[in-house]
């Protein structure tokens, strides 16, 4: 032990230590349907087969993967949305009985020796979008399923009761079984499974099973996330990662699955057997030295996770507060990272991963919860994220105690925080305005700050209240905006301004208003607005170093692709540029941090064997990015209309917003709008913005116009039969699809660029139909 | 009397080292790379090194967050 290091005996972790009656629990269950399977080796990443349940037919079977598989799709996502393609059709929705729950894995998950290795990638077609989404997670159960024996989990149907789906690894078997009597919520029902399906009782025996759950708040939103667990040896509690975004937990729970179960006989540093373990070694040491060292010097992550960011965001003017209406408040500094730094337990690892020296999974143990079912139990809360932070700060509520309460209720209820928290922003906001109020919304005063009423809304959707206002606020800002529309509360501009979704997601925790590269980031995605397919705010409003349509269209193709890649490997974001190497100023392009892109070649090349380069590994993620924008089309989505933002997150909705930074939009008018002073001076508030936000949207329109060139798709977003075919993407269904797609828009007159191009502006190709030329 | 920061012009300030300059643009955030006139400036000298008048001074923030 380290000197001056408490041993675990010293800390208080203060978990909940239950005593469930086990036996009654396991007598209850009750053997649906089961499947023997003969237990295989991981080779050199892959274990060359994937897992299918059908829980209507009682079906389950091996699926091979095939090289070509492999080949186009890589793993990871790209599985999850080869496997979709193949079960699901174009009408499918989130709640049909062919929709499917994908969890996967990746080449590269599993690894111990590199930080950021034990991602799992879920996919499922969404409750908000009606798309596609996908979503990744940190917790052991992605790569448990692989050394189980899997590289993805595909679970199709419905189960007529509360099943657990068991998969062991350990035996070789599969069993669906009733679980009558457990607890739908996550920090009961993890506890309960983890000791349940543990070989032993021993903590060593416990680290060996993952648990996938959601919980009561998953049955009755559209806001359902799945919690991953990890058996914390030192803590001695299963502890947690979200896949938030899209709705996964709801679809879990429609399909009456409470909880899937993967146990393994054991994890070591050649698990995934890795075709040159060496060179694996060695540049996972370079990697945790550099964390090892400099980390303290940089984001701090080992300290205090991402939470870090919440100070500079507020800084920056980039913290949404009171529904992104502005980018910092005088408040915020009670809610940055130094307060929660002060309740995190320290000198415990926190990595949700083994080996991940980043370990920035941080955590409140023996915190008190103060409201509702579990009021006066002690638990350990997994977090705040610097999302989740922000959601305190966007409803305007100040107190890291009261983030922590929000925190722990979304996590075992099952709810995402950042659908949750942006969406109860824009019902305070209609509340301010008088177009939701009291009687409205079900007797709940939802005024900007009302901590208990949002606490009070989150357990009433939890029990399944049957008001109207809770049932609407539970599907999420698209429904809310429709049901105001429908009623004639308030003007529809104002509404649909204001209300932060798109696609039917709502945004996550950004203030975009002067970044347009980073509104294309949000809104120019395949699943909707989440940060994980680019961030790019400083590069665009702090750095200016992509001052064109051209230069921020070329950072929308290429950051999104790197984003994508970690999800087809099964890696973490994080170790790519939330830690950079020591002489990283030094080279040509620091944002790209050249040396880590290099980890990334030989990383894969170590692991499978392959002779890889850098452009590879960006083929890959394009062949997924092109196939998943060409399913949202299949799905009747995937337009130009669909990309569509609110204003809020281009410019200023209200009077007070525009005043609240009076001369930066002044400014913006003179510079970007080429209006002389006097004429600023005679124009009133209403004239202004009108202008600002005409001209804003335009801009919008003709970054898109950009994007899509880039991309390769028409100017209606349709990526192109030729686009697919440079990349390799054959499919002839797909390919006639896609061309019989693009001729109907031709026919509707919609292949037209979308900007407003002025004396001297070009759109992107003078040929609207630039492919044909190709 | 002004200098360029990542392309707009503000006011140079007379002995004003990059430390001093991050602190009056505000610019907190910690993963940032300095160059002058297209010269980097290594972290450890921001409290050493001053920024000459007219100069084109880059404050490059790295991509980070969640």
């Amino acid at each position: 032990m380290v000197e001056g290091q408490l041993s675990i005996e010293e800390y208080e972790t203060g978990n909940t230590k239950h005593k469930w009656d086990y036996k009654k629990l396991k007598l209850a269950h009750r053997v649906v349907f089961e499947y023997n399977y003969k237990k295989g080796k991981v080779q050199a990443g892959y274990t060359n087969r994937t897992l299918y349940i059908n829980l209507t037919t009682n079906e389950i079977k091996e699926k091979k993967v095939t090289e070509e598989m492999k080949e186009k799709f890589t793993g990871g996502r790209g599985f999850g949305l080869k496997l979709l393609w193949d079960s699901i059709k174009h009408t499918t929705r989130w709640n049909s009985d062919e929709n499917e729950l994908v969890i996967t894995t990746g080449p590269l998950c599993g690894t111990t020796q590199y930080p950021g290795s034990g991602k799992s990638l879920c996919l499922t077609v969404s409750p908000s979008t009606d798309i596609i989404c996908d979503s990744n997670v940190g917790g052991f159960f992605g790569p448990y399923l692989k050394f189980a024996g899997f590289d993805a989990l595909e679970i199709q149907g419905k189960a007529k009761y509360d099943v657990v789906i068991v998969i062991d690894g350990e035996k070789g078997k599969v069993i669906i079984e009733t679980a009558p009597l457990e607890e739908t919520n996550t920090h009961h029902l993890n506890e309960q499974l983890t000791k349940m399906y543990a070989s032993e009782d021993t903590d060593k025996s416990r680290q060996k099973v993952s648990v996938i759950s959601s919980g009561k708040g998953a049955e009755n939103s559209y806001w359902g996330c799945l919690n991953f667990s990890f058996y914390d040896i030192r803590r001695k509690v299963p502890r947690i990662k979200q896949a938030g975004r899209g709705g996964l937990g709801s679809v879990l729970r429609d399909k009456k699955i409470k909880a899937i179960v993967t146990k393994v006989e054991k994890v070591s540093g050649i698990s995934n057997n890795p075709a040159d373990p060496i060179t694996l070694a060695k540049i996972g040491t370079k990697l945790h030295r550099e964390v090892r060292d400099l980390d303290r010097y940089q984001c701090n992550m080992r300290a205090v996770g991402t939470a870090h960011l919440v100070e500079i965001m507020d800084e920056y003017d980039l913290l949404p507060t009171e529904n992104y209406r502005f980018g910092n408040f005088p408040k915020a500094s009670k809610i940055y990272s130094p307060e929660f730094y002060k309740h995190f337990t320290k000198i415990i690892p926190d990595g949700c991963w083994h080996g991940c020296t980043m370990a920035c999974s941080k955590t409140v143990d023996g915190f008190t919860v103060m409201t509702g079912p579990y009021k006066g139990q002690k638990v350990t809360v997994d977090g705040p994220e610097y999302e989740t932070v922000a959601c305190g700060a966007n409803m305007s509520i100040w107190d890291p105690l009261w983030i922590l309460e929000f925190n722990f209720y979304c996590d075992t209820y099952g709810l995402d925080t950042i659908s949750t928290g942006t969406a109860i922003a824009f019902y305070m906001e209609m509340y301010e305005y008088g177009i939701l109020n009291k009687e409205r919304c079900n007797n709940l005063e939802l005024c900007f700050g009302n901590s208990e009423a949002v606490l009070e809304l989150i357990h009433r959707i939890a029990r399944g209240d049957d008001g109207e206002f809770i049932n609407v606020a539970s599907k999420g800002i698209r429904r809310v905006k429709n049901w105001l529309i429908k009623n004639g509360w308030g003007e529809p501009n104002i509404i649909e301004d204001c209300g932060m979704e798109s696609k039917g997601l709502e945004y996550s925790e950004y203030v975009t208003k002067e970044s347009l590269a980073m509104q294309g980031g949000y809104g120019l995605t395949l699943k909707g607005p989440q940060h994980d397919e680019a961030w790019l705010i400083f590069m665009d409003m702090v750095n200016n170093a992509i001052p064109t349509f051209k230069d921020k269209a070329e950072a929308l193709h290429y950051f999104p692709m790197w984003r994508t890649w970690f999800g087809l490997n099964g890696l973490c974001k994080l170790p790519w540029n939330d830690i950079e190497p020591a002489n990283n100023a030094e080279t040509d392009d620091p944002t790209k941090v050249p040396e880590h892109v290099q980890n990334y070649v030989d990383y894969q090349k170590a692991m499978t064997g392959k002779k890889i380069t850098k452009e590879d590994l960006i083929l890959q993620s394009e062949r997924c990015y092109n196939w998943q924008r060409a399913m949202n089309v299949w799905m009747g989505r995937g337009r130009r209309k669909d990309d569509w933002i609110p204003y809020r997150s281009m410019g200023p909705v209200t009077e007070m917003e525009y005043l609240s930074r009076k001369d930066r939009y002044d400014k913006y008018l003179a510079e970007k709008i080429g209006l002389f002073e006097k004429e600023i001076e005679k124009m009133n508030i209403n004239e202004k913005m009108k202008l600002l936000y005409n001209f804003r949207q335009d801009q919008y329109q003709k970054l898109a116009d950009a994007v899509y060139f880039r991309r390769g798709w028409t100017p209606n977003g349709v990526p192109t039969p030729q686009k697919m075919k440079q990349l390799g993407m054959n499919d002839h269904i797909m390919l006639k699809f896609l061309q019989d797609v693009i001729d109907k828009d031709d026919k509707a007159g919609l292949n037209v660029w979308g900007g407003k191009y002025r004396k001297g502006e070009e759109p992107p190709s003078i040929q609207p139909k630039y492919w044909e030329k190709w | 009397m002004s200098i360029e920061v990542n392309s707009k012009v503000v006011d140079w300030v007379e002995n004003e080292t990059v430390k001093d300059l991050l602190k009056r643009m505000r610019y907190t955030f910690p993963l940032v790379v300095v160059k002058i006139n297209d010269k980097v400036v290594p972290r450890k000298d921001f409290s050493e090194v001053k920024i000459p008048d007219n100069s084109k001074v880059a404050v490059i923030h790295m991509i980070s967050g969640g």
